[in-house]
């Protein structure tokens, strides 16, 4: 059966040549770089030439704002709660876009749970950041805002150069969550106005375990890791040099390819969404539409009248590698907060599929996705009674209404007798 | 990949892949229809009743694999039992029949019990001669 993997958001394989540049830090150069013998100089020399890669890839001025933690969960951890720690005394509010990665999210939240205020900043129908409303949230008392380049869930490219302008007017430093673009889109932290840029290798044929976070003079950041003086103080802890190194590999080879790999995965993007179009009735793309407002690897689809953790589930069983953001794939039994974010009815989130492209996907692994996942579409939604329901008149379509039937959330809260959230 | 693995134990799985009373009955007795309050999913269960028995189970679900797998494990479950019987089906039977969901999944069973029983409510409303010596009343009631 042929394999394809469609979901390089969630991560990638490791180049070759990544592989190889880490193998000698497992064995021979073992060292610990807090060392002062051979061992961990040698060392040290590789993780300053990882900082140098890392540095490259979002032009930043100088290797030393670069700073390793183990993924960007704890980048995101380190540049919220980092900062509102060390601005405690001069204001304890953030703003935050609506639809930013749980691992700003929760670190926000955790936050508030400590007597900080938080604004988010609500998002239009395609996932865009309203401007207005940034400028409207920001207040004297606001030590940070954050804001990602790319949406992690729909793919929408955030008007980033202009949330930079507003933030250099306001004298308040920007956080850039850079995880579904770097390696996949030119990010510039000078241009971008950004007062720290978090990314991680692992989205770009990197290896897991290493996370990046940048941060030049404009932002106060404490460590929120303490036991050792590893990254300038910022961040305790015995670097994985291994990752280290692939990492910068990753990054340097990434510099190259960007035009390649935009080319590539834009060609298949389009191919991928017309073919959907074509074959599927009912189906919906979340997001902006592929072109300059939205990513090249990413498509965030909602198939109307059937659930995804079942066409994650077929796509699976067909080889086809996927992601979902319906309530019935999440282990909180809640929507993706970016689909709640954008307004998308509880129906269309149920049936969300998520598909990211990179460079193996090939023009057949997209028309063999297209053929398998219509099949899969019209077996789910035979036996779904909502499709049934709609042939009915019952219900109506979001997507396309026929002016018959009742919605399907109402139709939904009626048989359960409660709203869907 | 060699190897495979996959999201529910093999049963779950043979029942979600190859769901069995898929569909609707023609000239059903009694249909049930409801929602999962916890996820928005939607499950319908159609019967043919005769006798006081279940002859005849279908089901239709939107839902995800262990809904699917759930409402065909319990329509093959019901078939044959009285009504008096499928009144107190437990959601736990077909939980063990399919050996086992995730402890986040058990709602999904949950469902395809609330589907049959709205399905006989239904039957029983239609036919309120049954209802004094059915103990559907209280339980569907609730
Ligand atoms: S029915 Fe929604 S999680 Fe199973």
């Amino acid at each position: 059966m042929r394999q394809v993997y469609l979901d390089h958001q969630a991560s990638t394989p490791v180049l070759p040549e990544v592989f190889d540049a880490m193998k000698p830090y497992f064995t021979e150069a073992f060292g610990n770089a807090s060392s002062l013998h051979q061992h961990g100089l040698r060392v040290r020399e590789a993780l300053k030439r990882s900082r140098g890669q890392m540095a490259a890839l979002i032009n930043a001025d100088s290797a030393e704002e670069i700073f390793f933690t183990s993924d960007g969960t704890e980048s995101a951890n380190l540049a919220i709660k980092g900062v509102a720690y060390a601005n405690e005394r001069r204001g304890k509010h953030l703003v935050v876009s609506a639809t930013e990665h749980p691992s700003v999210m929760q670190s926000v939240e955790f936050l508030e749970r400590q007597g900080w205020t938080c604004t988010r900043v609500p998002v239009d129908a395609d996932g865009t950041l309203q401007l207005e409303a940034l400028r409207a949230a920001i207040r004297p008392e606001t030590v940070l805002v954050a804001v990602h380049h790319v949406n992690h869930d729909i793919g929408t490219i955030q008007p980033i150069r202009e949330v930079g302008r507003v933030c250099a007017e306001t004298g308040v430093p920007l956080y850039v969550d850079c995880e579904a673009s770097a390696g996949w889109l030119p990010v510039d932290v000078r241009e971008f106005g950004a007062a720290m840029v978090s990314f991680s290798p692992h989205r770009f044929y990197g290896p897991k375990g290493v996370g990046v976070l940048y941060r030049n003079k404009k932002a106060r950041l404490v460590s929120v890791i303490h036991g050792g003086v590893q990254e300038g103080g910022r961040r305790a802890g015995t670097e994985n040099i291994p990752a280290i190194v692939g990492g910068g590999m990753a990054a340097e080879i990434s510099l190259t390819e960007l035009p390649r790999r935009i080319a590539h995965t834009a060609t298949l993007q389009s191919r991928l969404w017309k073919g959907l179009k074509e074959r599927i009735p009912y189906i919906r793309l979340n997001g902006p539409e592929p072109g300059p407002r939205r990513i090249s690897t990413n498509l965030n689809l909602s198939t109307e009248f059937i659930e995804g953790e079942g066409q994650l589930l077929l796509c699976d069983l067909n080889g086809i590698a996927v992601a979902s953001g319906s309530s019935c794939v999440s282990k909180s039994l809640k929507i993706s907060h970016v689909l709640a974010a954008i307004g998308l009815d509880h129906a269309l989130a149920q049936g969300n599929i998520i598909m990211t492209l990179g460079m193996a996907n090939t023009v057949e692994d997209v028309d063999y996705t297209l053929e398998t996942f219509a099949k899969i579409v019209t077996k789910l939604r035979g036996m779904s009674p909502m499709w049934d329901e709609f042939q009915r008149g019952v219900i109506d379509s979001v997507i396309a209404p026929t002016g018959r039937g009742k919605s399907f959330s109402q139709h939904a809260a009626d048989v359960s007798g409660k709203a869907a959230h | 990949m060699s190897e495979t693995y996959t999201l529910y134990n093999s049963t779950v799985m043979e029942h979600f892949m190859n769901p069995r009373n898929m569909g609707d009955l023609k000239d059903a007795d009694g249909v049930g229809e409801v929602g999962a309050a916890a996820c928005g999913d939607i499950m319908k269960i159609s019967l043919k009743i005769s006798n006081g028995r279940i002859e005849d189970a279908r089901f239709k679900t939107f839902g995800c694999g262990s809904a699917i797998a759930s409402s065909s494990m319990a329509t093959e479950l019901i078939k044959g039992r009285t009504i008096d019987e499928a009144m107190n089906f437990s959601n736990q039977e077909v939980v063990d029949a399919l050996g086992g969901l995730p402890p986040v999944k058990i709602h999904c069973s949950v469902l395809a019990e609330e589907a049959l029983k709205a399905a006989l409510e239904d039957y029983v409303k239609k036919h309120p001669e049954l209802a004094h010596k059915s103990p559907a009343s209280e339980t569907v009631a609730a």
